[in-house]
């Protein structure tokens, strides 16, 4: 059970109050005529699923109902960030260099 | 090879059993392979050992980082079944299930497989329609598969509770006869112990830390915690850490890892006739031959690769399993762990060719992958041997991604997802 942290109501809640909802920072293609099929299948299918530090999105389902992103190193399963949706995305590198000291 | 037979357990308890010898042999690797295997759990000892045998492929190795069949092979629940809903799966699946039945004298190998049946539990009316549709459609594949009266259920599995004032009444069941179990281990060691015979060199304690790939962007071979390793072909049959793999190839993979717990209880005698498993409260259960009760448990909802779960998501299960067996309330539990399960989007395997030449996957089995290992090792190893897909593997490439021919089995998937 994780400890995960929503940035707008400002508190920590057990992970059952969450809903984990993916790789964060996927965007939809903007102009969808336009899109190639390798686009779209990189946007539904292709994950990264990466073993270290990862972005990825939670909704706080059973509290203000929002979306947010959050980083996480996938071997370890500690939490890095926490911030809101819209925010850019953090250096991952630099996060990782951080949680090793 | 030294066939075991009876006369040489006869022979052998002369020596009190110490001259046995060993079941495969541990070489260091050598310069070049025609084809090179990564990660030899049952489906990469599997795939090893069909291409010597039936394609004449000798020249093979297995590189391992850990120990031979020491990830999903030896942490999964065991059930062996080809209930799955499209024709594309019954046909890969069924394939299995036709050499699970031979399985011990083609090893000579006792793989314990013990078709006992699997009953799929129906709670409520969208369960009973799901069900009856998924038992048309295997009987008009050549699945065997059966519908069953709450009543004829409990007929079947005692322990079983059909009384109306549980939170899920077991409304009705489905009941595939020829599925059932077979000892995990053993199917490893079997598949290792033949491969070996037959010249495959398999490699343990050797992690993978690169593919190396040549000017045409064919494949060259492999770096390794022990130097680099030449082949013509590599076959990545790495689970949980497939998307790893072939990153080092720069070939993206549409999986995601998710950590899968099972448990096991104290052994006690005889008391669990089949395998139960219920989509809907989600749970699953048999009792293995050395008398422990063998649990599966849920995905967490986030990628690791801890190998652990969540307390929460196997207490869910328990929760389940007490209900509908009041038997088992007292019981305790010896341990439980998490394996790394690779996942795609529509839940079906890729066993498939890949852009970049010589290279070759076979992944993506999610949280169902044990039952159908030797199906899978079987026209993994045609795919690698002949470079096209055998006939039952064609559908399950990576390109149905881009087409958009996808074999939908989230419903047949044991998990609920």
């Amino acid at each position: 059970m994780l400890l995960v942290y929503c940035p707008y109501c400002g508190v920590s809640r057990p992970e059952t109050e969450f809903s984990c909802r993916g790789e964060a920072h996927i965007a939809r293609p903007a102009d969808p005529a336009q899109t190639s099929d390798e686009d779209w299948v990189n946007f539904l299918y292709m994950r990264s699923n990466t073993k270290g530090v990862y972005v990825e999105r939670w909704r706080h389902i059973h509290g203000c109902g929002r979306f947010f992103n959050a980083v996480r190193n996938t071997v370890s399963d500690d939490f890095l960030k926490f911030y809101k949706a819209g925010e850019p995305m953090p250096d991952l590198e630099e996060l990782a260099k951080e949680a090793g000291k | 090879m030294k066939r075991y037979s009876f006369l040489e357990l006869a022979k052998n308890a002369f020596s009190a059993h110490q001259n046995w010898g060993r079941q495969w042999r541990s070489p260091e690797p050598k310069a070049e392979y025609d084809v090179v295997i990564v990660g030899a759990g049952g489906h990469g000892l599997a795939t090893a050992y069909y291409l010597a045998k039936e394609h004449g492929v000798r020249n093979v190795a297995v590189i391992e980082k850990g120990w031979l069949g020491g990830g999903n092979t030896g942490r999964n629940t065991t059930i062996v079944r080809s209930n799955y809903l499209w024709e594309e799966s019954a046909a890969l699946y069924n394939h299995a299930i036709g050499l699970w039945h031979g399985l011990s004298q083609e090893l000579n190998y006792n793989v314990m497989y013990s078709a006992r049946g699997v009953m799929m539990l129906a709670h409520t009316v969208h369960d009973i329609q799901v069900a009856q549709r998924h038992i048309h459609a295997n009987r008009l594949a050549g699945v065997q598969n059966e519908w069953l009266t709450p009543e004829k259920a409990k007929e079947y599995c005692p322990p079983l509770n059909i009384s109306k004032n549980i939170r899920y009444p077991v409304m009705g069941a489905a009941l595939q006869r020829v599925g059932g179990t077979a000892r995990h281990d053993a199917v490893a060691w079997g598949y290792a112990r033949g491969a070996d015979d037959m010249g495959v060199d398999i490699i343990q304690n050797c992690a993978v830390t690169g593919i190396r790939r040549g000017q045409d962007g064919a494949v060259e071979g492999v770096e390794t915690s022990k130097g680099f390793i030449k082949a013509k072909k590599i076959g990545v049959v790495a689970a949980g850490h497939t998307s790893t793999v072939m990153d080092m190839a720069g070939v993206r993979m549409p999986l995601e890892s998710f950590p899968l717990q099972a448990l096991v209880s104290e052994p006690v005698k005889p008391a669990f006739p089949c395998v139960v498993m219920s989509n809907t409260i989600h749970a699953y259960i048999s009792q293995s031959d050395k008398g422990e009760l063998v649990i599966g448990a849920g995905t967490d909802q986030f990628i690791s690769y801890s190998q652990t779960g969540g307390i929460h998501i196997s207490n869910h299960t328990i929760d389940a399993i007490c209900e509908l067996f009041p038997q088992f309330r007292r019981m305790r539990m010896l341990r439980n762990w998490g394996g790394i399960v690779d996942v795609t989007p529509d839940r079906s395997p890729i066993l498939s060719k890949t852009p970049v030449q010589g290279l070759y996957v076979n992944c993506g089995w999610g949280t169902g992958g044990f039952k159908a290992t030797p199906g899978s090792g079987h026209v993994f190893a045609h795919t690698i041997a002949k470079d096209e897909p055998h006939r039952i593997n064609a559908p399950f490439t990576i390109d149905r991604f881009r087409t958009g021919r996808l074999i939908d089995e989230a419903a047949a998937a044991a998990v609920a997802h």
